[in-house]
C-alpha cells in the first residue's frame, strides 16, 4: 500500500476500574475506505469510539495519524486532526432550524451579526453536494424525519472538512428507505476520499456499505474480514464468539495481511 | 411554530420563507392560507392573542365606557411598561428553559434600594439609580451562580432568593416605613414625563414602520441576490401596512391625551434591542441553542455555563429596571409595596405575559416582542377590573386562571409539535 492509514490504532487498551473495557485492540482506517466496527452489547465499540474522539483517552496503545504519532486526550485534539463524531443520540437543538444547527457555535457572522444569507447559500451547496433532501433548510429540525435528522447531523460532522468520520449506530433508528438514503449519503462521503469507521449491528448496512469489518469481542480484537470475500455468517460467529479465529486473525492483523 | 404563520418576521425556529412563484395575488392567498392552515393546527399565534386582546377590549368597553378613553389607553401605555421589562428579563431565562421566580422581590429590593439611597442617605439620583440596576445584575449573577456552577435547580435558587430578596427590602425599609421619592425627579419623571409635541408620538411610529419595511426589503434583496426563496413584496406591504395602522392609531390615541409616554419609549427601545440581540446575533443564538439542547450546544463548543449566569444578570438587571419604573408609578417606596412585590403578583403577571405572547416554557422558543401582546393582555384585564372595581381577591383568581390557561396552551401546543415533528 502506497498510503499508511489515515488513523491507525495499535495495542489499545483501557480500563473502568476493574472492568477491562478494551484489550490491546488494533484498528485502521484509510482515506475513501469504510471499516465497520461489528461487535456485541459490551464489546467495547463505544469505547472505542470515545477513545478515538477524545471523550474518554486510552490508558495504553499508540494512536498514529497520517503515519506520525498523535495524542488524543480530549474532545478539542480530535476535532484539531480531523475526526469526527456523529453520535447516535444525534444532539442537535431541536428549535433551531436546520442552517442554524449545522453552523451551531461556528456560525458566520460580520461583528457578532449572524450572516444569515451566506449561513443559508452554503447550507444548500452542502445539502446539494452531498444529495440531500431536505424540504426546505429553515425548517426546525424537530420537523425532520428521523433520517432527515440523521442526514443532517452527518452533513454537519462535516462542515470542519473532517477526514476521519465517526459513526455510531447510525442506521439504528431508521426506516428501511431511510436507511439505504444513509447508505448512500455514506458511500458519497467516502467517495470524497473521507475515512469512514461506521460502528454497526445491522450484518445487512455492513455488507451493503463497509470495505472492511473489524470485530471486537469482550475488549479484543476478534477478526477482521474482507466485506466482499466473507459470509454473514462468519462474521455473526466472530461476534457471537461461536468462531474460534480470533487468535489466527490477531496474528494476520498487520498492514501486508490486509487486503 | 408559525410556519409562514403571522409571527413577527420570524424567530430563528421559523423562518417560512418557501418559494412561491411571483403574482401578490397568489401570494397572499397562499399566505392567508398558510395562516389558517399555522391557526388550524393549534398554533397559538400572535394573531390568536390579538383575538383575544379584541375580545378583552370589546367586553370591558361594553360593561365601562371609559375603558377604550384615550386617558385609560394612554396610562396603560405607562402601566405595562414595569411588568413589561420584568417579562422581558423572564424571556431571556425562559428562552435557555430556567425560571426565574425572584424577580418580583428583586424588582422589590431595587425601588426600595433607591429610595433608601436617594431620600435618607442623600446620594444623587443617578448614582442610586445605578446602584439599584447593578444590585439587580449582581442578584442575577448570584442565582446564576448557585444554578449554574453549583447545579442548584434554578427555581429553587430563585425561589429562596423571593424571600430573601424580600427579605432584605423590608430590611431596608424598616427603619424608615414608607419613604416618598421625589416627584420632580429622575426616576418619578420615568413614568410621569410625556413628550406632549404630536410630532413625538407620529415620529416614533413612522420611523418604527419604516424601519421594519427597510430591514425587511433589504433581508429580501440580499435573499434574492443570493438566488435563495424571499419574502413576496405583497406580503411585505400588507405586513408593513398592519404595522403602520397599529403605531399610527396608537400615536393618535396618546396624542389625545398627554402625548407619547416616556416609559411607553424606552419599553420600545429594549424590545428592540433584545429582540435584535436574540435573532440576529451570534450570542443570541447561544441562547436559543441552548434552550433546544444543552448537549448539543455543549458538544458544538458553547461555554453553557457561562450563558447560563449571563441569562441569569440579564433577568435581575431588567427585574431591578422594572422595579424602578414601578416605584416611579407609585412615587414610592414602602413596606405595604414590597410585601406586594413579595408576593407573587408582579412575579405572576410577568411569566403569564411572557407566555400568553408566545414565549414557551419549554425553553428555547419565544422572543422578547411576545411581551409587548402579553402584558397588553394582562395590563387590560388588570386595568378594567381596576375601573369596575373588582375586588383583589377576584382579581387573583382571575390572573392565576390566565396564567394557567396560558401554560395549558403552551403545553398543548408543545405536543402537538412534538406529535408532527416525530412521525
Amino acid at each position: 500500500m502506497a498510503h499508511p492509514p489515515v488513523l491507525a490504532l495499535r495495542g489499545i487498551s483501557k480500563r473502568f476500574g476493574g472492568v477491562q473495557a478494551l484489550v490491546d485492540v488494533d484498528l485502521q482506517v484509510r482515506a475513501g475506505e469504510v471499516v465497520a466496527l461489528a461487535g456485541d452489547n459490551g464489546a467495547g465499540k463505544s469505547t472505542l469510539v470515545k477513545v478515538i474522539s477524545g471523550v474518554s483517552p486510552a490508558d495504553r496503545g499508540v494512536i498514529e495519524w497520517e503515519g506520525r504519532l498523535v495524542q488524543i486526550k480530549r474532545p478539542h485534539d480530535a476535532h484539531a486532526l480531523g475526526i469526527a463524531t456523529v453520535y447516535q443520540d444525534l444532539a442537535m437543538c431541536d428549535n433551531l432550524d436546520v442552517v442554524g444547527n449545522l453552523f451551531l457555535g461556528r456560525e458566520i457572522d460580520r461583528v457578532g451579526v449572524l450572516d444569515e444569507v451566506e449561513m443559508e447559500r452554503r447550507a444548500r451547496d452542502l445539502m446539494r453536494t452531498l444529495s440531500i433532501h431536505i424540504p426546505d433548510v429553515r425548517m426546525p429540525v424537530a420537523a425532520l424525519s428521523a433520517g432527515q435528522r440523521q442526514a443532517v447531523a452527518i452533513s454537519r460532522s462535516l462542515m470542519g472538512s473532517p477526514k476521519v468520520l465517526l459513526l455510531d449506530e447510525p442506521t439504528a433508528a431508521l426506516g428501511v428507505e431511510q436507511t439505504s438514503h444513509l447508505l448512500d449519503l455514506i458511500e458519497h462521503v467516502r467517495d470524497r476520499g473521507m475515512g469512514i469507521i461506521l460502528i454497526s449491528h445491522n450484518m445487512g448496512d455492513i455488507k451493503a456499505v463497509a470495505d472492511r469489518v473489524a470485530v471486537l469481542r469482550l475488549g479484543r480484537n476478534n477478526g477482521l474480514f474482507d466485506v466482499s470475500t466473507v459470509t454473514q455468517e462468519q462474521i455473526i460467529s466472530s461476534v457471537t464468539g461461536a468462531a474460534d479465529n480470533a487468535v489466527a486473525h490477531r496474528t494476520r492483523g498487520d498492514e501486508e495481511a490486509w487486503p | 411554530m408559525s410556519r409562514g404563520g403571522p409571527q413577527r418576521d420570524g424567530a430563528p425556529v421559523a423562518t417560512g420563507r418557501t418559494p412561491r412563484a411571483p403574482g401578490w395575488q397568489e401570494n397572499l392567498r397562499a399566505y392567508a392560507l398558510e395562516v389558517r392552515g399555522s391557526v388550524r393546527d393549534g398554533e397559538r399565534g400572535p394573531l390568536l392573542v390579538v383575538a383575544g386582546l379584541i375580545v378583552i377590549c370589546v367586553v370591558f368597553q361594553a360593561l365601562d365606557d371609559k375603558f377604550l378613553s384615550p386617558r385609560n389607553l394612554s396610562n396603560l401605555g405607562v402601566d405595562i411598561v414595569g411588568t413589561g421589562l420584568v417579562a422581558v428579563g423572564i424571556v431571556f431565562v425562559l428562552l435557555i428553559r430556567e425560571i426565574d421566580l425572584s424577580v418580583g422581590s428583586v424588582s422589590g429590593l431595587a425601588g426600595a434600594a433607591f429610595a433608601v439611597l436617594n431620600v435618607n442617605h442623600g446620594v444623587p439620583e443617578w448614582l442610586a439609580v445605578i446602584v439599584a440596576v447593578v444590585a439587580g445584575t449582581a442578584v442575577g449573577a448570584f442565582h446564576g451562580f448557585f444554578f449554574a456552577w453549583l447545579g442548584v435547580p434554578a427555581f429553587v435558587v430563585t425561589l429562596a432568593g423571593l424571600l430573601v430578596w424580600n427579605g432584605l427590602t423590608l430590611y431596608l425599609l424598616g427603619a424608615s416605613g414608607t419613604i416618598n421619592i421625589d416627584e420632580e425627579g429622575l426616576v418619578a419623571s420615568l413614568t410621569s414625563r410625556h413628550f406632549d409635541a404630536d410630532v413625538a408620538a407620529y415620529a416614533v411610529a413612522a420611523v418604527g414602520t419604516a424601519g421594519y419595511l427597510l430591514t425587511v426589503r433589504r433581508r429580501r434583496s440580499r435573499h434574492r441576490a443570493a438566488g435563495m426563496p424571499y419574502r413576496p413584496m405583497g406580503e411585505i406591504w400588507l405586513r408593513t401596512a398592519l404595522l403602520a395602522v397599529v403605531s399610527f392609531a396608537a400615536a393618535h390615541t396618546l396624542n389625545r391625551f398627554q402625548g407619547l409616554p416616556l416609559a411607553l419609549l424606552i419599553f420600545l427601545v429594549v424590545l428592540v434591542v433584545s429582540d435584535y440581540v436574540l435573532r440576529r446575533t451570534r450570542y443570541g443564538r447561544r441562547v436559543y441553542a441552548l434552550g433546544g439542547g444543552v448537549e448539543a450546544a455543549r458538544r458544538a463548543g458553547i461555554g453553557v455555563e457561562r450563558v447560563r449566569v449571563a441569562m441569569f444578570m440579564v433577568s435581575g438587571t431588567l427585574a431591578a429596571v422594572g422595579g424602578l419604573f414601578v416605584a416611579s408609578g407609585l412615587t414610592s417606596a414602602s413596606p405595604t409595596t414590597a410585601r406586594a412585590a413579595g408576593s407573587g403578583m408582579l412575579l405572576i403577571n410577568a411569566i403569564a405575559a411572557a407566555v400568553i405572547g408566545g414565549t414557551s416554557l419549554f425553553g428555547g422558543r419565544g422572543s422578547p416582542w411576545s411581551v409587548l401582546l402579553g402584558v397588553l393582555v394582562i395590563q387590560s384585564i388588570a386595568s378594567g377590573m381596576g375601573l369596575l372595581g373588582v375586588e383583589d381577591a377576584v382579581q387573583f383568581m382571575i390572573t392565576g386562571g390566565v396564567l394557567l390557561a396560558a401554560v395549558a396552551a403552551d403545553a398543548l401546543s408543545r405536543r402537538v409539535e412534538t406529535r408532527r415533528g416525530r412521525p
